[in-house]
């Protein structure tokens, strides 16, 4: 399909052929080489950018700063496996951001009664959204991307009414979580890898997964062959919400603050931007875990590589734009729609 | 990314065909589905018009006409972008740009200021269309990374957000947002006149009808021979090129070009279009509905001002639950019309 744009554009008959795309199956396919592209890009780009920050970044090498790195991709992380799920049904979630400003803003409020209530209050929150978000796609029929779009608006009021200003969490149970290690291994990169690992194994070994991969593929056949279509949807909003509270939990009590109009702004977006860069198409059918990680780390070495050359923020945003569109163009292969 | 069955789309593209022969009950539901915002718009105003003495007066409502006239342009661009099935997430931002870009450009004077927004935001509306229409990249995606360049570009130009460039005193160009006619500030008039041209275009012209038709079925407008990708490519144009436009009306509102502005605006303006009753799968939509659509987010705004005790927090808490039980109800009636 790229290669319409390269000579003159013809808007003349011609181009109703075989113009706007993914209509025209038969003749133009170049699947075999942009297929292992799609598949294995985000690695071959994470390699490449590890090795020039290896080359020319002074004291990339360092433990401290791989250990930093890390910690710092855990929320994307784990809110992008959620959202890799969901786009794996051909749904999105605008309201994971708002789910962790919400989740992080009860910590401070149950606090009261013990790290491990605190905890349990802020994914009880991600719980509810993911339920509210579930039912109204699944059930209600309410397109995914409005459905999240009304709970992120309404979710991030609620944070803020019920959190009130930035507030500071003491507990040392949080904190620990937050900040403690294991042989230098933080306990929230360790989660973070062990809902990555649940996660792939939800997908790949799963009757829920391959359900929600055959739905994601083809809502209809899957309605067809008797799947149960609503519980997959709703269970995978539910976990996506979950997995947005947890990285909400996990980044108040790394920061030990909780900041309610702050926290997790964006996240949707950089969560999405992850999925989509590790290869899983927003078609649906297909979900990568692997990839979804690798996206998140790629989108944060990108990040930590301009603010290690003191890129202003301006050219770091004109150059995440970039490699944005970049990676989807080349992705092209599996669009739908 | 629609999971709905395509039947939705292609039943509401022509009201008359499905309506034909349908019980009153449908009838009352097409109705309702599509004039709904309206209906809880008068009722929010007359319950708010009763209960706040200060509601009513003319400087309030005049207050509220001029705040969404901002909200408004922007939407404009967004009703016709999701129509076609597409959506512009960079319209935040690029309505941003365009206030920092007339402010800078109102130096050189007032046409200066004008144009500079139009033909920046026409470009990266330019850029924008052609990846959707030409590369066939998600608009999803090609606007989010818009989100960012045009941010971008607006932290390049004020130099990181430092600089916030003044509107000299004195220049033509404040008349924009200042001026006044029959005692109505230009911006609403601006609105009126440019959603009566929306609706003149959408509905007499063949860019109109082939903005609808590539929502309700893009093959099939392909393949009757209509222009799908110039279409597309227009309309991104024209949503960026309105989002620049409310970003000059903003910076000759507040002479001056404010860096933090239009952060969540596009959010207003997808949700002020879906409450309007376009489905955001395309293919059906009004274009005075846009408008309730922004009236209602605002009048809601002004009523919990108007509370003092309440936080502005519930703003935020009532739009997102007035959208959801909008499109649920909205959700429910297209299931009665077509049953």
């Amino acid at each position: 399909m790229s290669e319409t744009t390269s000579p003159t554009p013809t808007p003349t008959p011609t181009s109703t052929a075989g113009g706007s795309g993914q209509e025209s199956l038969p003749p133009r396919r170049r699947r075999v080489d942009s297929e292992w592209v799609r598949r294995n890009g985000v690695y071959v780009a994470l390699a490449v950018l590890v090795v020039l920050n290896v080359a020319f970044t002074d004291n990339f090498v360092s433990e401290g700063t791989l250990r930093l790195q890390l910690v710092q991709v855990v929320p994307v992380v784990v809110v992008a496996l959620g959202m890799a799920l969901v786009i794996g049904t051909e749904g999105i979630d605008l309201s994971v951001g708002a789910v962790m400003a919400l989740a992080a803003a009860l910590i401070p409020l149950y606090v009261g009664y013990g790290a491990v209530a605190a905890v349990a209050m802020g994914l009880v929150a991600g719980l509810v959204s993911g339920v509210i978000a579930g039912v109204l796609v699944a059930r209600v029929g309410v397109q995914p991307i409005v459905a999240t779009l009304g709970l992120m608006v309404a979710g991030r009021g609620v944070a803020n009414l019920m959190g009130g200003e930035i507030k500071s969490i003491r507990e040392p149970g949080i904190v620990a979580l937050g900040t403690g290690s294991v042989v230098g291994v933080p306990y929230v990169v360790l989660i973070a890898a062990a809902v990555a690992l649940v996660t792939w194994f939800l997908v790949k070994r799963s009757t829920y997964g391959r359900q929600l991969v055959a739905i994601g593929g083809n809502v209809r056949a899957a309605r067809l062959s008797g799947l149960p279509v609503r519980r997959v949807l709703v269970t995978t909003y539910v976990i996506c919400g979950l997995l947005a509270a947890l990285a909400g939990v996990l980044l108040a009590a790394r920061s030990q603050a909780s900041d309610p109009t702050k926290l997790g702004l964006l996240m949707e977006l950089s969560a999405i931007t992850a999925v989509v860069v590790g290869g899983t198409p927003l078609s649906g059918g297909q979900v990568r875990i692997v990839g979804t990680v690798a996206g998140a780390l790629l989108m944060q070495l990108i990040t930590a590589t301009l603010i290690f050359h003191n890129i202003p923020d301006s050219t770091a945003q004109i150059t995440q734009a970039v490699i944005v569109v970049g990676a989807v163009y080349v992705q092209l292969g599996r669009r739908k729609a | 990314m629609t999971s709905t069955p395509p039947a939705t789309t292609a039943g509401t593209v022509d009201g008359a065909v499905s309506g034909s022969g349908s019980p009153t009950g449908a009838r009352v539901a097409r109705v309702v589905q599509r004039q709904g915002a309206l209906v809880i718009l008068v009722a929010v105003m007359l319950i708010a018009s009763l209960a706040f003495d200060t509601f009513g007066s003319r400087g309030n409502l005049t207050g509220i006409a001029m705040q969404s006239s901002f909200l408004a342009v922007v939407s404009l661009g967004m009703t016709f972008v999701i129509m076609t099935g597409g959506i512009d997430l960079s319209v935040g931002s690029v309505f941003a740009l365009g206030g920092v870009l007339a402010a800078w450009g109102s130096q050189y004077g007032a046409l200066a200021a004008l144009l500079l927004p139009l033909v920046i935001c026409g470009l990266i509306g330019l850029v924008q269309g052609l990846l959707v229409a030409r590369a066939g990249l998600p608009a999803f995606i090609v606007t989010l990374a818009g989100l960012l360049f045009a941010r971008g570009l607006l932290l390049l130009i004020s130099n990181e957000g430092s600089t916030t460039y003044k509107v000299p005193q004195g220049s033509g160009f404040l008349e924009l947002a200042r001026g006044e006619l029959l005692g109505i500030k230009y911006p609403v008039w601006i609105v009126l006149v440019l959603f009566l041209i929306a609706g003149l275009v959408l509905h007499r012209t063949s860019y109109g009808s082939t903005v609808l038709a590539i929502g309700g079925q893009e093959d099939a407008a392909d393949l009757m021979g209509l222009p799908v990708q110039r279409t597309k490519v227009v309309t991104y144009v024209l949503s960026a090129v309105l989002a620049g436009f409310g970003g000059a009306m903003i910076a000759s509102y507040t002479a001056s070009g404010v860096t933090i502005l239009g952060v969540g605006m596009e959010l207003d303006a997808i949700a002020a279009v879906v409450l309007g009753g376009t489905l955001l799968t395309g293919g059906a939509g009004t274009i005075l509905g846009t408008l309730v659509g922004v009236l209602l987010l605002q009048v809601i705004k002004n009523v919990i001002n108007q509370v003092g005790s309440l936080d502005s927090d519930w703003q935020a808490v009532v739009s997102g639950t007035i959208l959801l039980v909008v499109v649920t109800v909205q959700r429910y009636l297209t299931r009665v019309e077509r049953s």
